[in-house]
């Protein structure tokens, strides 16, 4: 256990952090592109925003502590990522801005206008930080100019070497592949959205498996030029590519709830295989490895890393569990019919739910009174 | 200008703007989770709508508080990774502590309160609103404790190796004196900021006679609120100016631009400086008022920014340690004007619905208080702006007060292009996003707080069914 310490702890937490950030924030991303491709009219693409519309800001959270966690526990590496990055992360951060605000402004006017701007504001929104995630992190595993104590030397066009752009292309694939299984979980069974999703998650995901292939092989080979693995278990990327593999075969079943695993898995295990791939290291230099940022020479104190650690141990479980607990709330699959103009006014509703309330708690006192036993 | 100062700009537009949002949403929440309560107590359909109408200028609201606020965190990093570097120890623990105790529960309650209304129980639903004013709170804390940090550093020790600092105590850190003052004295002005919200808007209703039904109870509570809040904040705000005049005695000798040394210090209400000879021309002042507020007595004596400057470059080397002293003044005194104005509105308000006159338009003095209160909408505002910039200018040329000058803390390797570009794009994105929220706002007043009906096509946030409808 002596590799066992607290900035490895925290290395793990992130990591743990980003792949709950890109499995979540994935779909929601995917479902925000394909606001594009799949909607046929104004309709489908209430239904597709509504299958995301309680959930999109918990995901995003995901990502503000995992910032949080990095400024904390290594505050090297969150200067050295954040002002190196400076570019990209501004595209990144305008987009989750005018997407954020579009999926709560959009419903607020009725012009068509008005929803084509914010409908502008979904797609674009989703698609640049879905791009430039991708591109973000190839870079911190392939390397950037930087030298010592994290100093930054390169410009942008070093952020946007080939590696790096299949990075950003293999994100937003991956992500548009979750985005349409998510959405033929979560509209109408059977109904025009789902059936779109299935059509396009059929022949995008063999695209998808071959970007995968392609950006983790490239990585192994970047790995192996740079004269090691970081600490890869072989298994990890190999499985990556077996879940991307399953993809498009429980697609072609119809087990959407399969497949919507096996996106959840390829992304979580490509995130993974990246996290290991950099460890201990946090950020490679491109100049001289010893200029890496570390989760050696980036560490916080004991004392601060210590307090976070009992910290997360007690509240991310339980932020687990309510987030768990919200998205069972809003399992349900959600139909045009339900987002079109309802055909009850909600006082109707109300009273037919009283009536309804009162009609079973009648059926209870019967059965207490005079119904049949329970059968043993 | 240099890739300095707009650094500094960019941190402090963006801020300012994300603080537009900020007191609102923590003061509006309580409101709506009020009515919500009072709906659920009462069953009465009018608090059902208030609920809604409230809560849905709150989600307007909220959503331009949050997509700004991921700006927040991870400019740090990208203008100010020096800084980052060098109190990240310290600095980004509470961070990291905002978004996994607040931000995940205010964010997915949140969620559960909008599109809940028909899949919670009706307790269980209401929970959740409260929920999210226990977030925005737990955020607040824990984003005063680091800057608080920044004002009054404690509980640290610097690094001899790395040249960082070091966190010695966590328990300091989240006890900082400084920091009780300025949570209590936030909290009182965000709560001030959402009653006097809620009052203006009630105003525009009960003047035209509209849903005076509606309205006039919620009138009713943001002028209990408004009362309290506006008279705590001044309470805690006096004695958090005392804490000042200890722990930055620059900023409060600033802030009231006495340059001398005096004893029984005036208080200044209008002066106009020299700032390069180091004196004011003009200043008048009631005599030992100064005194008076710093330390509760009126003839001690009150360091002036010459003796002061004169002591820290024995301290802290040559440099000028002087803030911007014609801002700071300036700042408090609009502050501290704007929160009397709130206050005797409040109280007058208080005397009006005692006699159950709130909503009366037929006498004078009560028409007129209802006309001047959409105005005075504008006032928490100015004060909350006015507030942190006297917090913030008042601290230079510190970023960490005594420890690091805002200077030594921007990112070496970013030039001025490089910050120009974003400060022109995020001033272009915030612009129109503050005209298309003002515009749905006053959309929503006029629509005002209507029972949603079946042909109410403009909100097709719903999902489930109608009642199911989120915004």
């Amino acid at each position: 256990m002596d590799w066992f310490n607290l900035e490895t702890l925290w290395f793990a937490l992130i990591a743990v952090l980003f792949i709950g950030y890109f499995v979540l924030e994935g779909f929601d991303f995917g479902v925000g592109v394909l606001t594009k491709v799949l909607a046929s009219d104004n309709t489908d693409r209430r239904v597709m925003i509504n299958t995301i519309g309680p959930v999109w800001d918990g995901n995003e959270v995901w990502l503000i502590t995992a910032g949080g966690a990095m400024f904390a526990a290594f505050p090297l590496w969150y200067a050295t990522v954040f002002s190196s990055f400076y570019l990209p992360l501004f595209f990144i951060l305008i987009g989750l801005i005018v997407r954020g605000v579009a999926f709560e402004f959009r419903g607020k006017r009725t012009e068509d206008r008005w929803r084509w701007w914010w409908d502008q504001a979904i797609f674009w929104g989703s698609l640049l930080p879905a791009v430039l995630w991708g591109v973000a992190f190839a870079n911190f595993v392939q390397g950037v100019p930087v030298e010592e104590n994290g100093l930054f030397v390169g410009t942008v066009l070093d952020l946007l070497s080939p590696y790096a752009l299949l990075g950003g292309v293999a994100s937003l694939i991956m992500f548009t592949l979750h985005g349409a299984v998510y959405l033929a979980l979560k509209t109408e069974d059977g109904g025009e959205i789902q059936q779109r999703a299935q059509k396009l998650a059929q022949w995008l995901s063999p695209v998808v498996l071959v970007g995968v292939i392609a950006f983790l092989g490239w990585t192994y080979l970047n790995a192996l030029g740079l004269g090691d693995t970081g600490v890869v278990p072989g298994i990890i990327p190999v499985a990556a590519m077996g879940a991307a593999l399953a993809v498009p075969i429980l697609i072609r079943e119809r087990l959407h709830g399969w497949a919507f695993v096996a996106t959840t898995t390829m992304i979580a295990l490509v995130v993974l295989t990246l996290f290991l791939n950099l460890y201990p290291r946090l950020l490679v230099s491109s100049i001289d490895p010893a200029f890496d940022i570390t989760i050696a020479n980036a560490r916080a104190s004991d004392l601060t890393l210590t307090i976070m650690s009992w910290s997360a141990l007690v509240f991310l479980p339980i932020v687990l569990v309510y987030q768990s607990w919200s998205y069972w709330v809003f399992r349900h699959r959600i139909s045009r019919e339900s987002v079109e103009a309802p055909s009850e006014t909600p006082l109707q509703v109300v009273d037919r739910r009283l009536a309804q309330r009162q009609a079973a708690r009648k059926d209870a006192r019967g059965d207490r009174d005079g119904g049949p036993a329970p059968v043993a | 200008m240099e890739a300095l100062e707009f650094a500094r700009l960019q941190f402090g537009s963006t801020t300012i703007y994300h603080f537009f949002f900020v007191p609102i949403s923590i003061g509006l929440a309580p409101l709506v989770a009020i009515f919500h309560t009072q709906y659920v107590r009462t069953g009465q359909e009018r608090y059902r709508r208030l609920a809604k109408f409230w809560g849905k200028i709150f989600l307007i609201l909220f959503a331009m508080g949050i997509v700004t606020g991921i700006v927040q965190e991870f400019q740090f990093g990208m203008n100010w990774s020096s800084y980052s570097w060098f109190v990240g120890d310290i600095f980004g623990a509470p961070l990291a502590l905002e978004g996994l105790l607040a931000f995940f529960l205010e964010s997915t309650f949140l969620g559960l309160w909008i599109f809940g209304w028909d899949r919670l129980s009706p307790k269980l639903h209401l929970a959740t609103i409260w929920l999210v004013v226990l977030g925005t709170h737990l955020s607040a804390y824990f984003i005063l404790a680091a800057n608080s940090w920044m004002q009054h550093p404690v509980g640290f020790v610097i690094d001899p190796e790395t040249g960082q600092a070091r966190l010695d105590s966590f328990v300091e850190v989240l006890t900082n004196p400084y920091l009780v003052g300025q949570f209590t004295h936030t909290i009182f002005a965000a709560w001030t900021t959402g009653a006097f919200v809620v009052l203006g808007v009630s105003a525009l209703y009960l003047l035209k006679g509209r849903d005076v039904e509606v309205f006039a109870p919620a009138a009713r509570t943001a002028v209990a609120i408004a009362v309290i809040t506006s008279i705590g904040v001044a309470f805690v705000g006096h004695d958090q100016a005392q804490r000042l005049a200890e722990v930055q005695p620059m900023k409060i000798a600033a802030a009231e631009a006495l340059w001398e040394t005096e004893a029984g210090a005036p208080l200044s209400l209008f002066a106009i400086g020299d700032v390069e000879n180091r004196e004011n021309i003009v200043d008048l002042g009631l005599p030992r008022g100064l005194s008076l507020l710093a330390t509760n007595t009126l003839d001690a004596e009150v360091e002036g920014i010459n003796d002061i400057q004169a002591r820290y470059e024995e301290e802290f080397g040559p440099g000028n340690y002087i803030p911007p002293v014609g801002v700071t003044y300036w700042a408090f005194r609009i502050m501290v004007g704007a929160g009397m104005v709130m206050i005797v509105l409040a109280l007058f308000g208080l005397l009006s619905s005692l006699r159950g006159r709130i909503a009366d338009t037929d006498r004078r003095w009560n028409r007129w208080w209802l006309r001047v209160l959409p105005y005075a909408v504008a006032l928490p505002f100015i004060a909350n702006t006015a507030g942190w910039v006297l917090t913030e200018m008042g601290r230079q040329p510190w970023v960490v007060y005594g420890v690091l000058r805002t200077e030594d803390g921007i990112s070496q390797s970013v030039s001025r292009w490089e910050v120009i570009f974003p400060l022109s794009g995020f001033t272009l994105v915030y612009g129109v996003l503050m005209v298309v929220t003002i515009g749905l706002i006053k959309r929503q007043i006029d629509k005002g707080a209507v029972e949603e009906t079946g042909e109410d096509v403009d909100d097709e946030h719903r999902t489930f069914s109608p009642l199911g409808g989120g915004y």
